[in-house]
């Protein structure tokens, strides 16, 4: 206990110095974290102040383990990060391969990849609803006016065109993440072992398969880390082109959780909820990182 | 089989011309040493061999075949390079075997292959690590393993020994010279290090500027330098060089001094012509201090203005013709600076060179 205390007495100035930002933190993060936390076990209604004390224990968790709704924007949230991170690594890839082959006006070319990045996800959603929409939709009248499709495609309504086309606006946001950190990575890579491994026998396609890649990987991990946190979260280009519907055939997490917090009004139930959905991001985190730090492990000759 | 060889070969970058037409033919299993200084050109040809540049212009032949136009995969070349270039994210193991792996040999082929090239170059116990885990001298043994594992048919080297300290860098060497004779297939390397040329080379083939000075065994370059560039390159210490102009079969210095003409060139040069007379510091040694050795001896008297012992012997520096010069002392005793010593020079050991054209005056 003394010895505590003499901790405390020696390094009372350092304390004194950082107590004002500790208290920042705990005001601003800790407090509502702990207060959404338990809320989480209470039938907060937001339309019914009182109700924030009716504490019902672990009732909300046990509605959601047994709610249908719940797990289908679950499944479908896991569905869309795979098809969105797989496809945005590829594009990525591809994009960053070939801009690194450019000589002139590379610049430039890197600049113009970052412009879907700078636009606001909001108005990126109302892009593509207006390009998809089935009756004043830039792509269906093309593909009209083309003589490729004679009715319009349904690419809002759909369950399954629906999917594509969030994912669409979703990949077409992001892809220049992939791609710029990959370009990172070419940029970085050193020419000898790609020089020795033509000289061992390699094709172009087995130095890249395996030389370019293995030393890539650590960059695309970085980048799957990233967005893993960003989809898992989806929200905007979601809840702008189809809101979630029609009739919940979109519905992912965020946007579920959403409509149960303000549109129900149900913020104790929308926070269980929450709570659940953070255990995948933490999941992708966590099996993202422990893969960067294995393909990064070889790497410190490069 | 493989002999190498290159035709005209021209190496441009842009408008810029760095390799100019050079011809070298190279005879199956011979050990050939690119030398010359920084920037002339012996990497870029070495990776033109390697099919790792574009040739501009020429004809590079590999074999009975042309490969101008063959990826490096297709040459059946092995190569190491300055900085090892091993594969980050393989083990040792992996590393050596990589070539194997990507001709499609069946595994047990490949581990006995990876176990004798490990057993050769003593890297039996790393196999399991990766480069990062090596030090500079082990990265250099699998950077060689990885080259000897495959049987080509060219070796080539790309100053395999540069970063490391002088004793492993000798040892190397040997071990580089012993492999030659064990895997006994045709190896081009390159070098600035004059003295890893004369010891591992067959044939020394010396560049300047983009250009083959000459090309001959260790010792015609040593004893016949076509030039003052290859007579000041090859050796240390380097040729002493000295400018004169000749009058009755004698060369006279700006200082007044003279040497007589050198036998070999004696009644073929004309008088008054610009000569460069050049010795090594190994034809001139102070009297009583020599080799015993017979010849044509011409005595000199030279100012020693210092002396390095190295223990067997001593390097003398002094002043001929303007010029400062170094001499050998075998069995040496202390000198002092500013003493007198009558030397004697080998005079058929002397070579005369052109002074405009630097050129070798010898027939
Ligand atoms: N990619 C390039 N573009 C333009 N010039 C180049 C290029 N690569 C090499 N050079 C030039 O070609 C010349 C020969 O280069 P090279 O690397 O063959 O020299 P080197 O003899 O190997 O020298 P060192 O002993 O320093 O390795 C140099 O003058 C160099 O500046
Ligand atoms: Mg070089």
């Amino acid at each position: 206990m003394s010895r505590f205390r003499r901790t405390i007495r020696e390094n009372a100035v350092p304390f004194a110095l950082i107590s004002p930002a500790i208290l920042v933190i705990l005001i601003v993060v800790l407090l509502p974290l702990l207060f959404s936390f338990y809320t989480s076990f209470s039938n907060y209604k937001l339309i019914r102040p009182d109700t924030l004390w009716d504490w019902i224990g672990l009732r909300n968790y046990e509605r959601i383990m047994g709610d249908w709704d719940f797990w289908v924007a679950f499944g479908r949230t896991v569905l869309f990060l795979t098809v969105a991170l797989n496809l945005e690594m590829l594009f990525g890839l591809g994009l960053a391969l070939l801009v690194n082959k450019i000589t002139y006006g590379q610049r430039t070319m890197r600049t113009i990849m970052m412009f879907p990045m700078m636009f606001s996800p909001i108005l990126v959603g109302f892009q593509f609803k207006y390009l998809f929409n089935d009756t004043i939709g830039l792509v269906n009248n093309a593909l009209q006016a083309l003589g490729i499709t004679h009715e319009a495609i349904p690419f809002l309504v759909d369950r399954w065109w629906a999917f594509f086309s969030i994912a669409f606006a979703e990949i077409w946001m992001s892809t220049s993440i992939f791609a710029i950190l990959i370009l990172a990575g070419l940029f970085a890579m050193p020419k000898d072992p790609v020089e020795a491994a033509k000289v061992d026998g390699c094709s172009n396609w087995q130095v890249f398969r395996h030389i370019t890649l293995p030393f890539l990987m650590p960059f695309i991990y970085i980048a799957m880390t990233i967005r893993s946190l960003d989809v898992a979260r989806a929200y905007d280009v979601v809840d702008v082109m189809t809101g979630g519907g029609p009739a919940g055939r979109t519905e992912l997490l965020w946007t579920l959780i959403a409509r149960t917090a303000y549109d129900d009004a149900r913020m104790g139930r929308a926070n269980a909820m929450a709570y659940v959905s953070i255990l995948l991001s933490i999941f992708f985190t966590w099996y993202f990182f422990r893969k960067l730090m294995d393909a990064r492990k070889h790497l410190g000759a490069f | 089989m493989a002999e190498v060889s290159l035709k005209n070969v021209v190496k441009r970058y842009g408008a810029l011309e760095v390799v100019h037409g050079i011809d070298l033919e190279i005879a199956h299993n011979e050990f050939v040493v690119l030398v010359g200084p920084s920037g002339c050109g012996k990497s870029t040809t070495l990776r033109m061999i390697a099919g790792l540049e574009d040739i501009s212009d020429g004809e590079i032949a590999i074999g009975d075949k042309v490969v101008n136009m063959l990826p490096p995969r297709k040459r059946n070349i092995s190569m190491v390079f300055q900085n090892y270039a091993l594969y980050p994210h393989m083990s040792v193991r992996e590393n050596l075997g990589f070539s194997l792996k990507i001709a499609k040999r069946a595994p047990e082929d490949i581990t006995k292959a990876v176990d004798d090239a490990a057993d050769i170059l003593g890297l039996t116990e790393l196999l399991e690590r990766t480069p990062a885990e090596l030090s500079g001298g082990q990265r250099q043994r699998v950077a060689m393993g990885r080259a000897i594992v495959r049987h080509p048919d060219v070796f080539l080297f790309d100053e395999p020994l540069s970063n490391l300290d002088a004793k492993l860098r000798t040892q190397m060497r040997v071990e580089i010279k012993k492999l030659h004779s064990k895997v006994k297939t045709t190896i081009v390397y390159v070098t600035h290090d004059q003295i890893e040329a004369m010891t591992l080379a067959d044939r020394i083939v010396i560049m300047k500027d983009g250009h083959i000075v000459q090309i001959g065994t260790p010792l015609e370059v040593f004893e016949r330098p076509v030039d003052t560039f290859v007579a000041g390159f090859i050796g240390s210490p380097p040729m002493n060089l000295i400018e004169g102009s000749v009058k009755d079969d004698h060369v006279v210095f700006s200082d007044g001094r003279s040497l007589p003409v050198p036998p070999d060139f004696t009644g073929k040069i004309a008088n008054g012509r610009r000569v460069v007379f050049g010795f090594r510091a190994d034809v001139l040694m102070p009297k009583g201090h020599t080799l015993a050795e017979s010849g044509v001896l011409h005595d000199i008297d030279l100012t020693i203005d210092m002396a390095e012992p190295l223990g067997s012997e001593s390097i003398l520096l002094t002043t001929l013709g303007g010029q400062d010069i170094q001499a050998r002392m075998h069995n040496p005793r202390p000198v002092t600076s500013g003493e007198v010593l009558t030397c004697e020079l080998h005079l058929e050991k002397c070579h005369l060179f052109d002074a405009d054209t630097t050129q070798s005056l010898r027939g």
